[in-house]
């Protein structure tokens, strides 16, 4: 974006004692040092009461008095320090307290109290009954169990019974509803036992099936919550913001929640409408997929509504806002982590046709082995423990949790690598890549806003082509309008994917932006312009009087593309560069990097083209890209990354994006990705093995609820430690905060 | 063994302690932020520092 005023107000909430309080979630933070550095440094700053950073979340939350600080003191002082922070805009931060973590810790201390408890009892009874406990006191033992374990159950059972009761409900059978069968079963045969002053109860089983279980539900909560949270943080460091237009006509980006009904807002050509309102000024194509699920583009003229959340194609639009509605990021973001993403995956699908069918098996199977053992001749009692004994230990936990469990340790791994995925089987076919394809513009390279040449320009020519450029999202464009300090935009521009935008000026001419055929002008007299700049790409200006302006813009490589590009290659991919700037450039950039394939002056099309020639060749390709231009080709690869900076309608089309400055967070991508999908291969493998194992012992009777409890805990945990062994390996990759 | 009527329920007594204060270190919120607790106890905030006149951009170096 090429404005940055920001409005302050819409983030900071009134705190304790009339102190202000803002949430802000910081860049950059990799360690302990950077903790002490930043509440050191904030706290030092006059008026500030109170600085903390959440290191585990990277969310830093600052009190200061009114008056005697400001916003944008601390983060000035923060950026000093070497942080880039961002405000997170409080209507969209969920529960800071955590309730649902809490509730879990609180059922597991419960239950870690009464089994520890009910145990010390258990083993003293069976010791006692292999030597001489008296039956009264084994009585006092056993009521004594019930005593804690009935209260202890009922309170620590809460999740399981919450989850099992509405599966029920739905008709359906989840894997809560065995374990809610088996607990309570055991529970009152024990009290039964109890009752007939019998020698065995069963109390320590249910207990401790309870407390293992909600260790690993603990675990698996803890992990979501950590995606979660640096899922916000990245919506945070995304800003959602709308380009509102200022009466004087200049533009300027504020945060969502405070654009009103009434007010102007731009939406460029490839942007996502920011809100519901009427077209004032412009034409352009609507796809409105994302919220009516019609992939047809939708014409759009001045007069007609646009909706928050749909993506508009081809023209830049004045859009007068009706309802300041969501259709925020954030929510998209969170809908993909709870739902949409885990359908589409194969193994997920896979993981939950097997818990649907393993539920209605469990049962039958216990149910099978109760009858079976009666009639061979066992007496009820002992037919009833071995059928509990089967329920405990056949749980699929171990098969619903496998996927889900990798899957939401790798998004979280993504995420602090800098990448957020878009597609829930994104990880399976990223782990499947040999080729890697990159666009050059704004993927390899950052465009700087540094003309070659500045004093060679026009000044006035150099404000009519920043001010055309604020319409388009293209990077060379935003370097154009960044360097020549444009805020005004042209009404009604319209973009030609590939080529450029044109808009009609204040004395009714027409202006154009963009490639050289697109301003009517040949490559060879861009060349010639060039001769000087070899390594130049060109963005072409054309006035209302005919006349052609060749502005070159230099453009930097990412900083670490040259290792990037290193390490992609000593890890085994093939690369390729696919460009559609001059030959001079991508020459220069491919020798840089040491990629001895690439092509230039590709148009989309024949971009398409070569990645199908690829694909036929047997290779799974990746590609990286931004801008109008690669849309279709990111489709068309097998998986697709774009940098944040590129337009919406990429990043729709892309399997996943990444932020920030450096190239690193492709090959991290690969890497997290390979990892994950070993660990899923082999949560998989474990959870088969462990059922085709344990169900035959629990039914020829060799399995104790005791031990049916504690197994089925344990694979359960496993497969959950085995998932977060992949954050285990990822530390040393280094934190990019 | 007349004596374990009270020795056991004693001892569950003791045990309920123990829930309680976890329970009250959950409440508090001591396990929000399990990373960073684990390095404040080497913060050295706690030791008188030499104090001078509040400066902007200034670490005092230790």
């Amino acid at each position: 974006m090429t404005v940055h005023e920001r409005d302050w107000q819409s983030f900071v909430v009134p705190g304790k004692d009339g102190a202000l309080h803002m949430d802000l979630a910081v860049e950059g933070v990799t360690c302990a040092a950077c903790m002490m550095e930043i509440e050191r440094g904030l706290g030092a700053l006059a008026g500030v009461r109170n600085a903390r950073l959440n290191l585990t979340s990277h969310r830093l939350a600052v009190d200061w008095e009114a008056g005697e600080a400001s916003p944008q003191a601390i983060v000035d002082r923060l950026s000093r320090l070497g942080y880039t922070a961002h405000p997170f805009d409080p209507a969209q931060v969920r529960d800071r307290t955590d309730g649902q973590g809490r509730e879990l810790l609180r059922s597991l201390a419960v239950a870690g109290f009464a089994g520890m408890n009910i145990m010390l009892l258990s083993v003293s009874v069976w010791s006692g009954n292999a030597s001489d406990i008296t039956p009264e006191t084994r009585d006092f033992f056993h009521w004594l169990s019930a005593l804690i374990a009935l209260p202890a159950a009922a309170y620590a059972g809460r999740p399981f019974f919450r989850s099992a009761f509405s599966a029920i409900r739905a008709r359906r059978l989840n894997m809560d509803v065995p374990i809610v069968i088996g607990v309570f079963l055991a529970l009152a045969l024990s009290v039964g036992q109890t009752i007939e002053r019998a020698d065995h109860a069963y109390y320590e089983s249910a207990v401790m099936l309870l407390f293992f279980l909600l260790i690993g539900r603990y675990l698996d909560h803890g992990m979501r919550r950590k995606t979660r949270s640096f899922a916000e943080n990245i919506a945070a460091l995304k800003a959602d913001t709308a380009a509102r237009l200022m009466p004087g006509g200049e533009v300027r980006e504020v945060p969502l929640s405070k654009v009103s009904p009434g007010d102007r807002v731009l939406v460029r050509a490839g942007e996502r409408v920011p809100l519901d309102g009427v077209v004032e000024e412009g034409a352009s194509e609507i796809d409105q997929s994302l919220v009516t699920g019609e992939t047809a583009l939708k014409a759009i003229r001045a007069g007609e509504p646009v909706y928050a959340g749909t993506l508009n194609a081809s023209g830049s639009l004045t859009v007068k806002v009706t309802a300041a509605s969501g259709g925020t990021l954030l929510d998209e973001v969170n809908r993909l982590l709870e739902t949409a993403a885990q359908a589409k995956s194969a193994y997920v699908r896979l993981a939950d046709r097997a818990a649907g069918l393993y539920a209605p098996v469990v049962h039958l199977a216990a149910g099978l082995t109760f009858a079976g053992w009666l009639i061979s001749g066992a007496g009820w009692q002992p037919a009833l423990v071995i059928a509990i004994s089967v329920l405990i230990i056949t749980c699929p936990c171990a098969l619903g949790l496998a996927i889900p469990a990798v899957q939401v340790v790798t998004s979280g791994l993504m995420f602090r690598a800098g990448v957020l995925l878009n597609a829930g089987d994104a990880i399976e076919r990223l782990a499947s890549v040999d080729t890697i394809v990159f666009d050059k513009t704004g993927t390899l390279t950052l465009a700087s806003p540094e003309f070659v040449n500045p004093g060679e320009i026009a000044n006035v020519v150099l404000d009519k082509a920043g001010r055309l450029a604020l319409s388009s999202r293209h990077p060379l464009a935003q370097a154009l309008a960044r360097a020549s300090r444009a805020d005004t935009p042209y009404a009604g521009c319209r973009e030609v994917a590939g080529g450029g935008v044109s808009a009609i000026d204040g004395s009714g001419r027409e202006i154009r932006l963009g490639s050289a055929a697109f301003c009517g002008i040949d490559q060879a007299a861009v060349d010639r312009a060039l001769a000087r700049f070899p390594a130049a790409s060109a963005i072409v200006f054309r006035d209302g009087t005919g006349e052609t302006h060749i502005l070159p813009v230099e453009q930097r490589l990412r900083e670490d593309a040259r290792e990037t590009a290193a390490s992609l290659r000593e890890a085994g991919y093939f690369l390729e560069i696919l460009s559609g700037d001059r030959e001079g450039p991508v020459a220069a950039i491919a020798e840089a990097l040491g990629i001895q394939a690439w092509k230039a002056g590709l148009t989309p099309t024949e971009k398409i083209a070569r990645l199908e020639q690829l694909k036929a060749a047997g290779h799974k390709v990746l590609m990286v890209g931004d801008g109008l231009n690669d849309a279709p080709a990111l489709a068309a690869a097998n998986v697709s990354l774009s940098p944040v900076t590129a337009v919406h309608v990429s990043q729709a089309a892309s399997d996943a994006v990444f932020l920030g400055e450096r190239l690193r967070p492709v090959s991290d991508a690969l890497a997290i990705a390979r990892r994950a999908h070993g660990a899923m291969v082999q949560n998989l493998w474990i959870s088969a093995l462990y059922n085709v194992v344990a169900v035959p012992f629990a039914v020829a009777g060799f399995v104790t609820p005791l031990i049916a409890a504690l197994a089925m805990s344990g694979s359960s945990i496993v497969v959950t430690a085995n998932a977060l062994r992949l954050r285990l390996g990822s530390a040393q990759a280094g934190d990019r905060g | 063994m007349d004596v374990l009527i009270y020795l056991i329920p004693i001892a569950l007594l003791l045990g309920l302690f123990g829930l309680a204060a976890f329970l009250w270190s959950l409440k508090t919120g001591q396990y929000d932020d399990l990373e960073g607790a684990k390095w404040r106890i080497l913060q050295d905030d706690d030791l008188p520092e030499r104090k001078g006149p509040k400066q902007s951009g200034n670490r005092p170096s230790q």
